[in-house]
């Protein structure tokens, strides 16, 4: 399967999918980490998480995937959501909660 | 020119009123991806062309403006993109 699809079917296959480096436990960035702190704040209990330091495919196809550079990125319900910056301005305004319980 | 002035360079483009442009590598100190200044920033951009457009298509403006920086040499940019009547 090619690596576009094995993306596709993972952001499709759960409600919350995280790309991230490093895991949860011991992200390897910081942009990583604060993504995973603000879904906690936000009550998300199941969050499905890549790191993209394991697989150098996905690491170069999820940025081809939403046309966006950088890594993390989030997506909710198959659809991508944004990187750090922006999942955290949409927690402030209450936007991402709203968009989570939909 | 460092990659601090290629950054304000390449952003030109976008018409900026205001381009704040902090460099916090030395907050990151020794962590991987870190080099000695120039690495990590955080971007307040200020631009007319911003206004009516959602965070993820002013997110891709910049990167778009940045083009090659973005991909293989900045390690971490945060983005705070406002229009004028934002601030």
């Amino acid at each position: 399967m090619d690596v576009q699809q094995r993306i596709k079917e993972q952001v499709e296959s759960h409600p919350v999918v995280l790309f991230m480096k490093g895991t949860p436990q011991f992200p390897q960035c910081g942009f990583s980490a604060s993504v995973v702190e603000v879904l906690k704040a936000c009550g998300v209990r199941e969050v499905h998480t890549v790191n993209v330091l394991e697989d150098p495919e996905i690491r170069q196809g999820i940025k081809d995937y939403a046309n966006w550079p950088t890594i993390p990125q989030l997506y909710v319900n198959g659809e991508f959501v944004g990187g750090a910056d922006i999942v955290r301005e949409m927690a402030q305004t209450g936007e991402l909660q709203k968009m989570l319980e939909a | 020119m460092n990659l601090a002035e290629s950054i304000q360079a390449s952003l030109a483009e976008l018409e900026p009123i205001s381009v704040e442009l902090r460099d916090e590598s030395d907050q990151h100190l020794g962590h991987a991806g870190w080099k000695a200044g120039g690495s990590h920033f955080r971007l307040t951009i200020v631009s007319a062309r911003f206004a009516g457009r959602d965070r993820l298509s002013r997110h891709r403006m910049v990167y778009d403006a940045l083009g090659p920086l973005i991909r293989e040499h900045i390690h971490a940019l945060a983005i705070h993109a406002l229009a004028p009547d934002e601030l």
